[in-house]
């Protein structure tokens, strides 16, 4: 088999950047694009053309996910592994740069002698800003020159410890050992020049690059360094110092993102992107009902479109899907267009099986009555009964959130190439280690002959964590004994997602004097994440439930979470911050509810009901709390830290100077989700039509140490965006279990005529582990935005999407 | 067969009359920089300039080409230079990077057309390209720190 090189790097000078930016880059060649056009400057001027013109969870951490999922005993993800070994004597069939340089203390990092560092992010891309900003951890602590460093992708493997990317966990989780593999290598180039000099290591400090001798100002280049460092002993553990904070050279600055130069410039490369030699392409009509099985299939029409060569049958899977392949009918042609033609011209009758029963509407009705009733109580403080049957003024309401799919903008895409027992898969995805688990079951081969290669991905937001566009393509591959692309058109995306479930949430409080809750009930129901790994089930897992249920932060004497049963007919899986979407947006519209029964500042009134702040004993309340799979000693739930983002989103809002209603209004909530804190205060403006603006949106967050600040900022600006546009417009629906959306002129994304005009972000400053931010700045901007239309116009919304309110 | 030129280079091409540019810069040519988001001119991530005017490769078929000029990102610029991709780089605009190529396609058309852009003007133009990662921000200040020659 010709090895073809994951990746191709070339390096450009630092005057391409602005000033001050890191120089690096990478041309990402994930695979080799033969062919490859030349490419020169086009003309301008002429007539107007023919054409459109339409200016118009492990989210949850991997150990909670399979203690969640091992109860059902229905699917085994491959254990959490620390770095480990390859099998003695066995030549792994892929080296990064990295393990291939003289100088490799670590799977995440290598130094050659010409002094070039190659650093691996494990962690896929999807718009983090991962691959930049693991490396920065890593460089700062081996005082690397920035400009020297080449990042290099992981391709799946157990040695790089846990790849989902997924559950904003990738700096958390990763952030020390990123820091032990810079500064083992710099201990150990440290030690290689004292040597070489007859000094103490202690003489030594290192500057940019090079190891200083400090009483007579000698300095070694790394590279010069590498052979006698090769030679020591990494060293390991707390042997290893790390800098000081105040030294830090690369955490806690902007770093512009490796990759942007060929994103715009169009040569980065993305699962779509990637071409083989002999590839076919292929395009897969699936049953249209969940389970689904072809009974007829007339394919004349089809194999007479010009390129199409023939159509698979694929197997539907048996039960639990899982990450398997749906099945369906593919065709198999010589490029994309022959293949989407030939699937208009397929004439298939299906097998729709149970799920057909399934409509939204019915079943919305369903989950609003199981949260009227009582449910299975997953946290119970003090009692709310008591309290409840006290007689005293009581505040109620119920929410309902509609599913939603991912709709990244690169669909599902993935090539394969399988020869005999040996399978290699190119693709987009937030978990390569699934995708070898996946990959190895559908074909029955072992997963250490599953070699993948994780490209760019065209976003992800958990779709890209499940593996089944992967599957589709090994197995075609195997049967047509050739590479095969396999793409999934935009409406197999939107059809044949991995839902957000929808939810239904009833809040119940008993209130004081002042208004302030006594007793707060919360009871939730939706179908849940489990049914994906275990048939018709209909409880969730335990980590969806603590996916803001169960974690309430108010400071309340009695507390009781609840969750009611709902069955799965389509596939459900995690969508960006999971069930916080739902249950924050219930928890903290209720909580503006009540406020305003209170007649109280909302943000005074939030305040008050956190109290002074303290860390939540949810352990003590007999609450079994997972916490996002991170030791709670480390990353308690502190609601001091949740005061204080309220209580800068308030300053930074100019909260209390602003005055709302006639048409305008300001809105706020606060949440913790993945160990992170963020406050939202929304801005919104209404008109006589009903139609909403939103000027601003500030964002505050506390995410412990900030690696790169401006990806941040990023994360919390792309959370605003995203929030509102879920807010305004995100429905999937279905009638007789088919999704009745397909594209995106029905399933409706915030756009740049109707997103925030400005998001403010801030920033705590916080010497506290660090935590991620991919997830956490989504739930707060839904309440924060509802209770803002609520502030302006008087109407409260408890029903996404807004447009199931009247608001004029 | 079709005769064009796409980034100044003549081509030739003899398959189905009615495949849309998008499938034969992404599939023949290999111009992968122009991103397939919807296949239904919903998304803009396609958006390249035939006769220097923005349009959607997805909803342009090989048919409608004979003698025309095609430019795709490829071909924007030598080395990724134009004002617009340079201003995408100063903000830092991208997160995932798939739409950007079409957003930065869309927003050099409009600036010929509009040298200095208002902010309706840019929502009614760009209203067309979406991005999931939510970058609109950052893009609604690179194109008017390019409109403004490089100044933010």
């Amino acid at each position: 088999m010709t090895r073809v090189a994951s990746e191709r790097r070339e390096r450009t000078t630092g005057a391409e950047r602005g000033a001050g930016a890191p120089a690096l880059r990478q041309a990402q060649g994930v695979v080799s694009l033969s062919n490859h056009a030349s490419a020169g400057v086009g003309g301008s001027g002429g007539a107007k053309p023919p054409g459109n013109e339409m200016s118009r969870v492990e989210n949850v951490s991997r150990r909670q996910f399979l203690h969640g999922i091992a109860t059902t005993g229905a699917f085994v993800l491959a254990a959490r592994v620390l770095p480990s070994s390859l099998l003695a004597g066995q030549e792994p069939a892929f080296r990064t740069q990295a393990e291939s340089s003289p100088l490799n203390p670590s799977v995440y990092l290598g130094i050659r002698p010409d002094g070039t560092v190659f650093i691996v992010t494990h962690r896929s891309e999807m718009g983090t800003g991962i691959r930049t900003t693991l490396p920065q951890v890593a460089a700062d602590e081996l005082d690397a020159d920035w400009s020297r460093v080449t990042i290099e992708q992981g391709i799946g493997d157990t040695r790089y410890g846990d790849q989902n990317t997924d559950g904003s966990r990738s700096i958390r989780d990763f952030y020390e050992a990123f820091r032990h593999a810079g500064a083992a290598a710099r201990a150990m180039l440290v030690t290689a020049a004292a040597a070489q000099w007859g000094v103490p290591d202690s003489a030594c400090i290192t500057r940019n690059h090079q190891v200083v001798h400090q009483p007579t100002g000698r300095t070694l280049d790394y590279g010069a360094l590498v052979p006698a460092a090769a030679k020591l002993t990494v060293p390991k553990g707390e042997s290893v110092r790390f800098k000081d904070r105040t030294a830090w050279k690369f955490v806690g600055k902007d770093t512009a993102t490796y990759d942007q130069k060929d994103i715009v410039t169009g040569k980065a490369q993305f699962g779509l992107d990637v071409f083989r030699d002999g590839m076919v392409h292929a395009s897969v009509e699936h049953p249209p009902v969940l389970g689904g099985t072809v009974r007829s299939v007339d394919d004349a029409a089809a194999k007479k479109v010009r390129g199409v060569q023939q159509t698979v049958t694929l197997d539907t899977f048996k039960p639990p899907h899982g990450f398997q392949a749906l099945g369906g009918v593919a065709v198999v042609g010589d490029n994309t267009w022959a293949v989407l033609k030939g699937r208009r011209q397929l004439k298939v009758e299906w097998n729709d099986g149970p799920h057909a029963s399934f409509s939204s509407e019915p079943f919305k009705k369903e989950l609003v009555a199981t949260v009227a009733k009582t449910g299975k109580v997953h946290r119970n403080l003090g009692n709310v009964d008591a309290e409840f049957a006290k007689g005293g003024k009581v505040v109620e309401a119920t929410y309902y959130t509609p599913m939603a799919a991912h709709a990244s903008m690169e669909p599902p895409a993935a090539v394969a190439d399988v020869q005999g027992n040996k399978a290699i898969v190119w693709a987009p995805t937030q978990n390569p280690q699934a995708v070898q688990d996946t990959v190895a079951a559908a074909l029955g081969i072992d997963k250490k002959n599953v070699e993948v290669h994780v490209t760019l991905l065209g976003g992800g937001f958990g779709r890209k964590s499940k593996p089944d566009y992967c599957a589709e393509a090994a197995i075609l591959s195997k049967k047509l004994g050739k590479p095969v692309k396999v793409i999934w058109t935009r409406e197999d995306d939107i059809r044949h997602d991995y839902y957000h479930s929808d939810a239904a949430v009833y809040h119940k409080a008993s209130v004081d004097g002042r208004g302030k809750p006594t007793a707060w009930l919360q009871r939730s129901a939706f179908p849940p994440i489990a049914s994906t790994f275990a048939a018709g089930v209909s409880e969730p897992a335990s980590f969806e439930l603590d996916l803001g249920l169960i974690d309430l932060p108010y400071d309340i004497a009695n507390i009781r979470a609840e969750n009611g049963p709902a069955g799965a007919h389509v596939r459900i899986g995690w969508f960006r911050s999971v069930c916080n979407i739902f249950h924050a947006f219930a928890a903290h519209s209720f909580a503006d509810e009540l406020a305003q029964a209170a007649r109280r500042d909302s943000l005074e009134f939030m305040l008050d009901m956190l109290g002074p702040g303290k860390v939540l004993d949810l352990k003590g309340q007999g609450a079994n709390y997972s916490n996002y799979g991170a030791p709670y000693d480390k990353h308690p739930v502190d609601t001091r830290r949740l005061r204080r983002v309220l209580e800068v989103a308030g300053e930074r809002s100019g909260w209390a100077k602003r005055k709302s209603g006639a048409g305008r209004g300001l809105g706020i909530a606060a949440h913790r989700s993945f160990n992170t804190y963020v406050a939202s205060v929304v801005e919104v403006e209404v008109d006589g039509k009903g139609a909403v603006k939103v000027p601003a949106v500030h964002m505050v967050v506390d995410a412990g140490v900030i690696v790169n600040p401006d990806r941040v900022r990023a994360q919390m600006e792309g959370s605003a965006v995203m929030g509102i546009g879920f807010a305004r417009s995100a429905e999937i629906t279905a009638v007789a279990g088919r999704i009745e959306q397909s594209n995106f002129h029905q399933f409706q994304v915030a756009r740049m005529n109707d997103a925030p005009v400005q998001v403010h972000v801030h920033l705590v400053d916080s010497t506290a582990p660090p935590t991620g931010v991919g997830e956490p700045g989504l739930p707060p901007v839904l309440p924060a935005f509802t209770n803002a239309i609520f502030a302006a116009t008087g109407k409260r919304v408890r029903e996404l999407p807004l447009s199931k309110t009247k608001l004029v | 067969m079709v005769k064009l030129t796409v980034n100044g280079t003549s081509r030739s091409f003899d398959g189905d009359d009615d495949m849309p540019l998008l499938w034969y810069l992404r599939d023949e040519l290999r111009l992968t920089g122009t991103r397939f988001g919807c296949g239904a001119g919903l998304c803009g991530a396609c958006t390249v300039h035939v006769e220097g005017q923005a349009v959607r490769a997805c909803q342009t078929q090989m048919s409608a080409l004979q003698g025309k000029r095609v430019t795709t990102i490829e071909g924007l610029s030598p080395n990724g230079t134009h004002p617009v991709q340079r201003a995408w780089e100063q903000h830092n605009v991208a997160q995932c990077g798939y739409c950007q190529t079409g957003q930065i396609m869309q927003a050099v058309a409009m600036l010929q057309q509009t040298p200095k852009p208002t902010d309706a003007d840019i929502d009614r133009v760009m209203a067309g390209n979406v991005c999931r990662c939510g970058t609109y921000q950052r893009i609604r200040a690179a194109i008017k720190s390019a409109a403004n020659g490089g100044r933010s």
